[in-house]
């Protein structure tokens, strides 16, 4: 396994998803800086949470048209897998690997606390050692975990199957529960909850772990 | 240059005498540039001109100490070549005028002062206090105070794990909003502000300057009056994701060896950064102001050398450095300017377009600040109020679901579900409990910290209350398994030219001093943030208090949760009934009057020696301390914690039901067992009284044969104030 993890300015969950990735996938993941415009051969590729450039215009915005997203863009269309966690969702959706956006929570505030999550699909390389249906805690923290898509786009997005997350007590007022979402292909994958805050017991669960545990399993 | 007239003197803060002052240091008139950088450094929150002889009391020594206070933060070590960094600091003035501008400084000034040092940060914590819940305000200053220190410190991305928040009408008029952080560095990797080295560079980096925040400082040294609300301009405004940058440039550079020295620019910005560099490496600093990073055009010296812009720091580096360190900085977007040079001069010397514009003796400036032996007098003593003194609640379990529903004692989800407390991963005891836990990443070791202080002890008995600040945060450390180590705080008093005031913070300095003392638990950092008074009203006095302590085992470690059911609850310490200033006189008998409970300094050593070994070894499986609210409230919030249930069956040995219960006496822990003899046998050895009072289980809490509540019923008292408080439009 070769996993790179992005770094922008102000990521600020880049050494806990590297921390994860080495922990679970026993593997030292390469840190690449948003202003390299090459990616090494890798075959995971991780957008961390954080407030890439302060989440000043629009949370995403700017790190999604960062040097290194052209490259990262281009191997998720040719396959690689691309895991976005918290704000590296938001930057994937500004990147338009996944569709839709994240807006403010409806409550208006940030949120920080577990959430228990139904795993709507194992059939990708992100969730294989969950079962469908499956309830897992994953903790929140964000500001815009609003995830929001028209009428059409979210018929689509059911239609195929494209849910991976759905929360079961709404934080922050997404359109159909939606926590996480696949692309079209399900080598992209793009959800607010932090997988890798939940890896050990200390932390307050291990369900996160599965994640990791999946993709060293397919990978 | 204009002539200095009184009143531009006393628009400075300064009094005459005070300008005579300058005068003689100088041995001529100051001009403008040289009155305003004086009236910063010599203003109460840069000098602690009323406070400095009473400070010297406090002990700061120990053997785990590696730097007390007088730098930017004090450095504790905690083995294998680790040191833990940490500060407590206030941004009242400036929080009330302008909540979360005010707040979310707050918290970017006190991370400067502990990253500055080489140190990670890894935890940040708070002490929040405002006005009555029923003032227009309230509300208000709430939110964007929340809003603010959520604003920053989730941006920056290190955890808020815990804090403290209470609310009385005493701080209508100012809130307070003292911010802690602590940080991790190698013992080997730490850094200091004593410039050194003639002729090396001084460097800018950070922000540019502009002409926000000017007079911040003096705006802190005075009291409010009705037209506060126009001091807005001297609140600063913040930029976390400057600061994040600031930070991760900082340790990228800390790591190589090309810094000598380095210093934030907080308060009073330039000034104090540059005067403290200097005079503490009894060094000369000249600086050429043309070369300051500006944000707008056409700003004078005494601007620049007053602005507080954020996210700014200095720095003098080894001779030809520059380059290696400027392309770091570079490489995060910040800016970096070589401003100026370290001189022989031992003088502060300012140029701008060509000319020198002050020219400032760093050894009067600092050492010739005035320092006032301010009158005080002592608080007079209060009676001591028996049990009888105060009624009888209908049901102890009526009174225990209104306690839980009270400002104080509610339950502060809304305020932390707001922090990123679990961002790095090592957040392993969260906010709610009685102190938070992060790990020391990687490693075995963990620091637990946690903010407390009781306002109302502090009134009623400042000595009293200065000893009871200090112990409570111990304690607190103390029932997670940690070893308190040392403590900061940030000393919230009134106007200390008043008498009383002054006699507050004499007598909470006495108390804190005996406190630490006999705890072996020194004062390594602090802050004193006065003149917290409007229109003559003074808050309480609010010695708040932020320890820190070490968990070698993380593994070994206790929570306020029970753990499971059928366990035997014991509670160590004594319980005499002292309702006197506790919350069930206030909230329930409407009565704020009597001696607070005494704090016995040899028994919460020995009882908190107990407890924490009684979790090292396993045999406590919960811990909780009694501290505000009394045992009942303790126990309440365990079951909460754990959705576990008790029965209760001790024995209260005469006092009264209520007063057992509800009575806030001193150096009390809650643990639960599965070896009951064995901590009882153990305590007899100690000479620690213990009790078993119940055993965990069920779904509601039994008080008695005839009075008991569900534990789902105390969850929703408890979780809903706040909530509802807040929802109000």
């Amino acid at each position: 396994m070769k996993p790179a993890v992005i770094v922008f300015p102000a990521s600020n969950c880049d050494r806990d998803a590297a921390v994860a990735i080495e922990k679970i996938c026993g593997v030292k993941p390469l840190m690449v800086w948003h202003g390299d415009s090459t990616l090494p051969d890798v075959d995971l590729i991780v957008i961390p949470g954080g407030f890439s450039f302060g989440d000043y215009l629009r949370c995403g915005a700017m790190a999604a048209r960062s040097p290194v997203m052209r490259e990262v863009v281009d191997r998720a269309n040719k396959g690689t897998p691309v895991l976005g966690i918290c704000n590296g969702f938001q930057v994937l959706t500004e990147a338009g690997l996944l569709p839709g956006a994240l807006m403010m929570n409806a409550h208006l505030k940030f949120v920080c606390k577990d959430v228990a999550l139904k795993v709507e699909s194992n059939q990708s390389m992100f969730t294989s050692r969950y079962q469908a249906g499956e309830v897992v805690t994953y903790t929140v923290a964000h500001h815009e975990g609003n995830y929001f898509a028209d009428d059409a786009t979210l018929g689509e997005i059911e239609q195929n199957g494209q849910v991976a997350f759905r929360y079961l007590d709404n934080p922050n007022g997404a359109r159909n529960d939606i926590a996480g979402i696949f692309n079209r292909e399900r080598n992209v994958l793009g959800l607010m909850p932090h997988p890798e805050r939940m890896i050990e017991p200390d932390l307050g669960g291990a369900d996160g772990a599965r994640m990791f545990e999946s993709l060293v399993a397919s990978l | 240059m204009s002539a200095i007239t009184p009143e531009i003197v006393a628009e400075h803060g300064l009094k005459p005498d005070e300008y005579e002052r300058i005068v003689r240091a100088l041995n001529r008139e100051p001009n403008i540039t040289e009155l305003g950088i004086f009236s910063v450094m010599w203003s109460e929150h840069c000098s602690y001109k009323s406070s400095r002889r009473h400070l010297r009391k406090l002990p700061t020594e120990a053997p785990w100490v590696i730097c007390g206070p007088g730098e930017n933060a004090g450095i504790i070590d905690i083995g294998d070549g680790q040191a833990a960094i940490f500060k407590m600091e206030s941004h009242n003035h400036p929080s009330f005028i302008e909540p979360y501008q005010g707040a979310a400084t707050g918290v970017g000034g006190i991370l400067r002062d502990v990253f500055t040092m080489g140190a990670r940060p890894v935890a940040n914590l708070n002490a929040l206090r405002f006005g009555s819940p029923d003032h227009p305000k309230t509300r208000h200053l709430l939110s964007g105070v929340v809003a603010g220190i959520g604003g920053y410190g989730n941006c920056v991305g290190v955890p808020t794990i815990g804090g403290e928040c209470d609310f009385h009408p005493a701080y209508n008029g100012n809130i307070l909003v003292n911010a802690m952080t602590v940080g991790i560095a190698d013992t080997d990797k730490i850094f200091y502000s004593a410039a050194a080295g003639i002729g090396n560079p001084v460097i800018y980096v950070g922000s540019k300057t502009g002409r926000d925040g000017i007079h911040g400082a003096t705006m802190a040294s005075a009291e409010f009056g009705a037209n506060s609300e126009e001091k807005r301009p001297t609140v600063q405004v913040g930029d976390p994701f400057t600061e994040k940058l600031l930070i991760e440039a900082c340790l990228e550079l800390m790591a190589t060896d090309a810094i000598v020295a380095i210093q934030d620019m907080g308060a009073a910005g330039l000034t104090s950064s540059s005067v403290e560099m200097g005079s503490k490496g009894e060094v000369g600093i000249e600086l050429d102001l043309d070369n300051v990073p500006q944000r707008e055009t056409g700003m004078t010296p005494y601007e620049m050398m007053l602005s507080e812009s954020q996210e700014r720091m200095l720095m003098v580096l080894k001779p030809g450095r520059e380059p290696e360190a400027m392309a770091i900085f570079r490489k995060w977007d910040l800016d970096f300017a070589v401003i100026g040079k370290v001189t022989d001069t031992r003088r502060l010397v300012l140029k701008h377009k060509g000319e020198i514009v002050a020219d400032i003796p760093l050894g009067p400036l600092v050492d010739d600040a005035p320092s006032y032996d301010r009158p005080y007098e002592e608080t007079e003593k209060q009676d001591v109020l028996g049990p009888d003194a105060f009624t009888a609640p209908e049901s102890n379990a009526d009174a225990l679901r209104e306690l839980l529903a009270t400002p104080d004692l509610a339950s502060k989800r809304w305020i932390w579900q707001q922090y990123d407390h679990m961002v790095m991963g090592d957040t392993i005891g969260r906010p709610g409990g009685d102190a938070g836990v992060v790990r020391v990443h990687g490693t075995q070791k963990a620091l637990a910290i946690t903010t407390d202080c009781t306002p109302r002890y502090c009134k009623a008995d400042p000595v009293e209350g200065g000893r009871q600040a200090v112990a409570e945060t111990w304690r607190n450390i103390t029932a997670t398994g940690a070893l308190p180590l040392a403590i900061t705080n940030c000393l919230n008093f009134g106007n200390p030219e008043k008498p009383l005031i002054m006699g507050q913070f004499v007598g909470c300095l006495e108390g804190m001093a005996e406190a630490c003392l006999a705890l072996d638990y020194p004062v390594i950092s602090g802050n004193v943030s006065l003149y917290n008074e409007t229109n003559g009203q003074a808050i309480l006095p609010t010695p708040a208090i932020g320890g820190v302590g070490i968990l070698t085992n993380y593994e070994q470690r206790a929570s306020i949760a029970f753990a499971a059911e059928g366990e035997t609850i014991v509670l160590i310490g004594d319980t005499e009934g002292h309702l006197g200033q506790s919350l069930y006189a206030r909230e329930l008998c409407g009565r704020e009057d009597g001696a607070p409970p005494p704090v016995n300094l040899s028994a919460e050593r020995k009882n908190g020696d107990l407890v924490r070994g009684l979790i090292m070894t396993g045999v406590a499986t919960a811990c909780h301390d009694v501290s505000g609210g009394g045992l009942l409230v303790a126990i309440a919030e365990m079951a909460m914690a754990s959705r576990i249930g008790a029965v209760l069956d001790y024995d209260r040995g005469g006092v009264p039901s209520y007063a057992y219960l509800f009575g806030e006496d001193q150096g009390r822990y809650v643990i639960t067992t599965n070896s009951p003899e064995l901590v009882l046998e153990q305590a007899a050895v100690d000479g620690v009284s213990a009790w078993v009072i119940g055993v965990t289980g069920g779904a509601t809490l039994k008080i008695s044969e005839a009075d008991s509540i569900s534990v789902a019923e105390l969850t929703q008292v408890h979780e809903g104030w706040l909530p509802a408080y807040m929802a109000i439009p």
